[in-house]
């Protein structure tokens, strides 16, 4: 066992790191704040990557990518680092809209489109979810109706980050009720400016508005925007929700670090918290999560190193992230006692941080995947466990019941 | 990054597999349970025509001269099969011992015998309830001879040879401790059997009354040569408990894909299968500390301490977890002794004890954090 490159993945990481200090945008840190949104800052970084090839790596040439394997991949994003975090702009046109136009779009699609995400002057949303359809998407109600050669839309997403900055979204619509819920999808993408489309901020529990509402009325797409066939956008959606679980970096990071020397700055009448049994627990516990964490992107990465795909042990690392991370920003407020009701920006203890992940953190066991639908998944996919019994399977998607509403 | 066993370790695990599945099926761990015998003696000797006490014994010394990595997946099966032998005492901390802190002499006179299966290890450290700590000792040698009792000694009834720590200064610190190699065969040796929560695992209460004892490294040496000693065993027993924990999740699946209820498996309802799931967690979070404690232990890696404590805090609470759960998930069947359930509930918590306590472990964690004083 070792951490060392095979001489191929060396000079790779050699070219990354000849090119990446040559190019890094000097002094990027500092415009962060002077930049709304980061979107300037984010889209000069990736227009330099693209016009120089070093742009979402695994994809082919003719969409500006180098053909890259997922090992070069990862030591890219190492090599890259910090700078790195100026493409979660991307991240869901990159990561989860462009595969899916790769996959499934016509040929023009794929010309006009898909460059243009890997060059970053397109942002991308991807409009899944409803209010009626999160962790149960395939019961999705936003309609799309033929009219000549154009599809009506009517409906609603929620949910969507970064709708109000997008260009485009990537929208899975009911084109047929009448027939079982999984067989009556169609996906399309549009420009998020088309007449109809109206973009509302949603108000999350932390004060800010990362997500939004995005309401559809008559709004009208050419067929031509179409994504796979009719009826077959569940298989369609599949793609996109199957990339995202692609999307590794070798390791899923915690921060046992900032909370472990936070521990011994913070004292009680009998000295620094550190020295105190419960803490040390808290925080043992703590540290066999992520070192378990760490270990397992090592596994990954070795994988991917090997040629071969992610095992099942990659989906574990959400699960056992959220709930620990809510947990642990709970103990460090604990840690500071009566003094972490603080938020106040000037006095909060360690700038408020842990206030602000205690929030944020409520939201991790349930974005991209509920805790329970995630042991959902590891029941079923990877111990192969019976599915559950569904009500709702073969049925008119009419007749499924649906509550109150 | 290479963070996987080599194809030829594979291939060793899998041999031990199928040889334990084979020669140490359920059947077989039952006739220690239930019967007189300390060890499986038939067991022991198949072990010991495959050379497996001698994995990381060098070559000169008549080992397999192979390394740690074997030795870890060979742990692995071990504890997956709930083995009724004593390996881990002869191998993880006996010989783990001689290796540390043994003279040349005393590896020749070991080593080779350990090898060929033709002698059994223990260590002998707690004397009463409460953690082992310098001040909690009172054993002691002078003048070459030791006197007073250990208790509890895992296989401390079948042992030839016993390390034992022992006061040799005044004081209770780490430095009025010393360790010594006793010769069971010796007079002024007092041996009873005594009986635990997992009579797979045979041990006993050991009274020593002025009998020869040998110096194994320095006096006063002998706290840290335990605490590598520890460090070292707390990697290859990770790997027991992590494939005990697997093979209770895999007793869990098969019983519920199996056991209808409300017309269908019951591996079919979300509370088995959530829970399923949690055990498979923590068995893979398990897995993957133990495999860096093992890239530590067989690198020498300056981690091994944070590795080590790592690995066996995690394997330790998986293995408590999936026992347990293996055992609700068996209904009422579950807590019968007909089932092999508890042989898994046994072990692990026997496991999770031998060689200190969870809070233990985990305040020793925090200690080697501190002490590196940047947490990776």
């Amino acid at each position: 066992m070792d951490f060392n490159d095979t001489p191929e993945e060396a000079v790779f990481r050699e070219d990354c790191r000849t090119w990446l200090d040559a190019n890094r945008i000097e002094g990027w840190e500092d415009r962060i704040g002077r930049d709304t949104g980061g979107m300037v800052l984010s889209k000069e970084w990736q227009k330099k990557k693209y016009d120089a090839g070093w742009a979402c790596l695994h994809w082919p040439t003719e969409y500006g990518g180098r053909g890259s394997t997922a090992i070069e991949r990862v030591i890219w994003s190492q090599e890259e680092g910090k700078i790195g975090s100026l493409s979660g702009l991307f991240i869901i046109g990159q990561g989860m809209c462009a595969p899916t136009v790769m996959s499934h779009g016509s040929d023009e699609s794929k010309a006009s489109m898909v460059p243009r995400i890997a060059s970053g002057e397109d942002i991308w949303c991807q409009l899944f979810s409803e209010p009626s359809a999160g962790s149960d998407l395939a019961g999705l109600r936003t309609k799309a109706v033929k009219d000549g050669d154009e599809w009506v839309i009517n409906g609603q997403k929620i949910w969507t980050s970064g709708a109000q900055h997008s260009d485009y979204g990537m929208i899975i619509t009911r084109t047929d009720p009448t027939v079982a819920k999984h067989k009556g999808l169609t996906m399309f993408y549009l420009r998020m400016d088309t007449p109809g489309v109206e973009v509302k901020p949603i108000k999350q529990l932390n004060g800010n508005t990362e997500f939004n509402e995005v309401y559809f009325t008559d709004v009208r797409i050419p067929d031509s925007q179409r994504l796979g066939d009719v009826g077959n956008g569940w298989m369609v959606s599949l793609t996109t929700l199957m990339n995202e679980r692609l999307a590794v970096g070798g390791g899923f990071p915690t921060n046992f670090e900032d909370m472990f020397q936070y521990a011994k700055t913070v004292e009680d009448d009998k000295g620094p918290a550190i020295q105190n049994d419960v803490v040390r627990e808290r925080l043992a516990d703590w540290y066999v999560a992520s070192a378990g964490l760490r270990n397992t992107g090592y596994r990954l990465t070795s994988a991917l190193s090997r040629g071969e795909a992610p095992g099942p042990e990659a989906s574990i690392s959400k699960l056992v992230l959220g709930v620990n991370r809510q947990n642990m920003a709970s103990f460090m407020l604990d840690l500071q006692d009566t003094y972490g009701v603080l938020t106040d920006k000037g006095i909060a203890a360690a700038e408020g941080e842990y206030q602000a992940i205690f929030f944020r953190a409520a939201a991790h066991r349930i974005e991209g995947g509920t805790d329970e639908i995630l042991r959902n998944i590891i029941g079923e996919r990877v111990l192969g466990l019976p599915a559950d019994v569904r009500v709702d399977k073969n049925i008119p998607f009419t007749d499924i019941p649906t509550g109150n509403k | 990054m290479n963070f996987e066993f080599s194809d030829e370790q594979k291939f060793i695990k899998e041999t031990a597999q199928n040889f334990l599945a084979d020669k140490c099926s359920s059947t077989e761990v039952r006739k220690i349970l239930d019967g007189d015998d300390p060890y499986h003696a038939e067991l022991w000797a198949a072990v010991a025509e495959m050379g497996w006490m001698g994995t990381v014994i060098p070559e000169e010394y008549d080992g397999l001269g192979l390394g740690y990595l074997e030795l870890c997946v060979i742990a692995e099966e071990l504890g997956r099969a709930v083995a009724p032998i004593p390996f881990s005492s002869t191998v993880y901390l006996f010989t783990e011992a001689i290796l540390t802190a043994g003279s040349e002499d005393q590896k020749k006179k070991y080593l080779p015998k350990v090898a060929a299966g033709e002698l059994i290890g223990a260590l002998a450290m707690s004397e009463g309830a409460g953690a082992v700590t310098p001040k909690s000792i009172s054993t002691s040698v002078s003048g070459g001879k030791i006197s007073g009792t250990k208790v509890p000694v895992v296989d401390g009834d079948v042992a030839d040879f016993v390390v034992v720590t022992a006061k040799t200064g005044a004081g209770n610190d780490e430095g009025s401790i010393s360790t010594f190699i006793v010769d069971m065969k010796g007079d002024g040796i007092t041996v009873e059997t005594v009986s635990t929560i997992d009579p797979t695992r045979s041990h006993a209460t050991i009274t020593f009354d002025g009998a020869d004892a040998e110096p194994l490294g320095d006096t006063g040496e002998g706290w840290h040569i335990i605490d590598r000693v520890f460090d070292r065993a707390a990697v290859l027993f990770s790997f027991e408990q992590m494939g005990g924990s697997q093979a209770a999740l895999d007793m869990a699946k098969a019983y519920a894909m199996d056991r209808y209820a409300f017309g269908r498996p019951i591996a079919s309802f979300q509370a088995i299968k959530h829970k399923l799931a949690d055990m498979y967690v923590a068995t893979e979070l398990a897995r993957s500390n133990c495999y860096y404690g093992a890239w530590a232990l067989s690198t020498d890696a300056p981690e091994l301490g944070v590795a080590a404590a790592t690995a066996r805090v995690s394997a330790s609470e998986a293995y408590a977890h999936t026992s347990k759960e293996n055992i609700q998930t068996h209904g009422g069947m579950g807590f019968t002794w007909e089932f092999d359930c508890h042989l898994h509930y046994r072990r692990s918590k026997v496991l999770g004890l031998t060689i200190g306590s969870l809070p233990r472990w985990k305040d020793r964690l925090i200690d080697r954090l501190e002490a590196r004083n940047v947490a990776a």
